[in-house]
């Protein structure tokens, strides 16, 4: 029998006392949400937070809503709510592909899209698309709240910008008109970690590319730049030359590791193809999107 | 601490400590042996319960995380001697083997039918999909949801009225 060691637990009723909390217990408090990446962690004593802070009950941290020209998802938004909003899904396909694949309907129903963020896992869905996305974190602390775009949020495996007595309680995505972005993931098996993933999204300006983000997953610690990629896809006009170059680039520009899951050279090849895949969705998407919303 | 919890309409309080996982509060504290415990790491999902009407993982949640919510256990599918139909499909249907998945499948097929009473296969398929079964090749346990979906279904229409007229009636003015 897995049990994790010994801590003290607290049910925050307002976001303010959570706070306190961090704030009184500093690097030894940990937030718990759906306790589904760091409840396995502290069984295997990879983390033994002193204090678990459970954010549950904090309902003002669960929503999706749009507002001006950004969609605004509270950090204790679960997986599920995310998979099954129409909001969501109609602006952000990325999305909604990710979240059909990440671990299976049981997890779903508890993870968050805060925790997912914040734990920082090099693997994990979610980071790559809101990487994708060039979605922005709103971290609140003592002092207020700041606003921190994502590519700055993962400082490296397991390390975000959170400091002591802050949380993550939002994220904010730009809706663009014209847009369109698709997640692709290659995994062992349903529900799997990914061997290798990559997100794309973007806009289309008369015919050409604009807007372009790149997230991958699974091929390196941190945060990778893929500035590159990015700038070879702004105003280049779709094709598949223009895929391959940018594969390539993506491919190029990874730095994954040989494990249980699949050798550095393979997932080297998945970072380049997959990103091409998601391309190709994503221009489609996007075509489709101008296509139906006319001038929107 | 001291915590109380819903388990199956009855409130229970315990004395836990926080590092108690849900699945041992109701295996151990209560002895609702129902719920099986495997993996302990999220990923097999035979110790399925209902958490306030949805399956969890409860390997994977603290006891005091589930103070002042709801749980149903296998325990609870039965009324009396009468089976729920779920429990009743994977008899008819042969839905089991050695039965180790099976209460985490039951329950994970009844929230199914709470919420979507006319699944598709892929639709059970993927209800299911975070719980391995090592028996059946799972062909069986979808058989066993859809036979209970059916025959809810037959239950439900009134018997005085052709399948077609209910079809017609259903969500009228009211």
């Amino acid at each position: 029998m897995q049990v994790p060691a010994s801590f003290d637990y607290r049910r925050a009723t307002s976001v303010a006392e959570a706070l306190e909390l961090l704030r009184r217990y500093g690097e030894e408090a940990r937030v718990v949400a759906g306790g589904h990446s760091l409840l396995p962690m502290m069984k295997l004593r990879l983390a033994g937070p002193e204090l678990l802070v459970d954010i549950n009950d904090l309902h003002e941290l669960d929503h999706i809503e749009l507002v001006g020209d950004e969609l605004r998802v509270g950090a204790l938004t679960r997986h599920r709510t995310l998979l099954e909003s129409p909001l969501v899904g109609r602006y952000f396909p990325i999305v909604h592909d990710a979240e059909k694949v990440i671990a299976d309907p049981p997890v779903r129903n508890r993870g968050t899209i805060g925790g997912s963020l914040c734990q920082a896992d090099p693997s994990e869905d979610l980071s790559a698309v809101c990487g994708a996305l060039h979605a922005r974190v709103v971290i609140r602390g003592e002092g207020g709240e700041r606003v921190v775009p994502m590519a700055d949020f993962h400082q490296g495996p397991y390390e975000t910008a959170v400091g002591v007595g802050e949380m993550l309680v939002q994220v904010r995505i730009p809706v663009l008109p014209g847009a369109g972005s698709a997640y692709e993931k290659v995994e062992r098996k349903s529900g799997d970690w990914a061997v290798a993933a990559a997100g794309v999204a973007l806009t289309l300006r008369e015919g050409r590319i604009a807007d372009a983000g790149v997230g991958l997953a699974a091929v390196g610690a941190g945060a990778l730049n893929l500035d590159a990629v990015q700038e070879l896809l702004n105003g280049g006009e779709p094709s598949e030359a223009l895929y391959e170059e940018a594969a390539l680039l993506a491919s190029a520009n990874c730095s994954p590791v040989t494990d249980g899951r699949g050798s550095a050279e393979y997932k080297r090849h998945l970072a380049g193809e997959l990103t091409r895949r998601a391309l190709r969705r994503s221009v489609a998407r996007a075509r489709t999107a101008q296509g139906t919303t006319g001038e929107a | 601490m001291r915590i109380t919890v819903n388990v199956n309409g009855e409130d229970r309080t315990r004395e836990v400590e926080p590092r108690h996982l849900l699945v041992r509060f109701l295996r151990d504290d209560l002895e609702l042996t129902g719920t099986h415990w495997g993996c302990d790491t999220s990923n097999c999902g035979t110790c399925v319960v209902l958490m306030d009407g949805e399956p969890v993982k409860s390997c994977t949640v603290l006891a005091v995380m589930a103070a002042g919510h709801e749980i149903r256990t296998v325990e609870d599918l039965a009324d009396g001697d009468r089976l729920d139909p779920v429990q009743q499909g994977f008899i008819e249907q042969h839905g089991l083997q050695c039965g180790f998945c099976t209460p985490g499948m039951m329950l994970t097929g009844r929230a199914l039918l709470d919420r979507n009473p006319d699944p598709s296969d892929q639709e059970i398929r993927e209800a299911i999909s975070g719980q391995l079964c090592r028996c059946t090749g799972y062909l069986n346990i979808v058989r066993s949801i859809r036979w209970a979906a059916r025959e809810e279904a037959a239950v439900a229409a009134p018997e005085a009225t052709t399948p077609a007229t209910a079809t017609a009636t259903t969500g009228s003015q009211a």
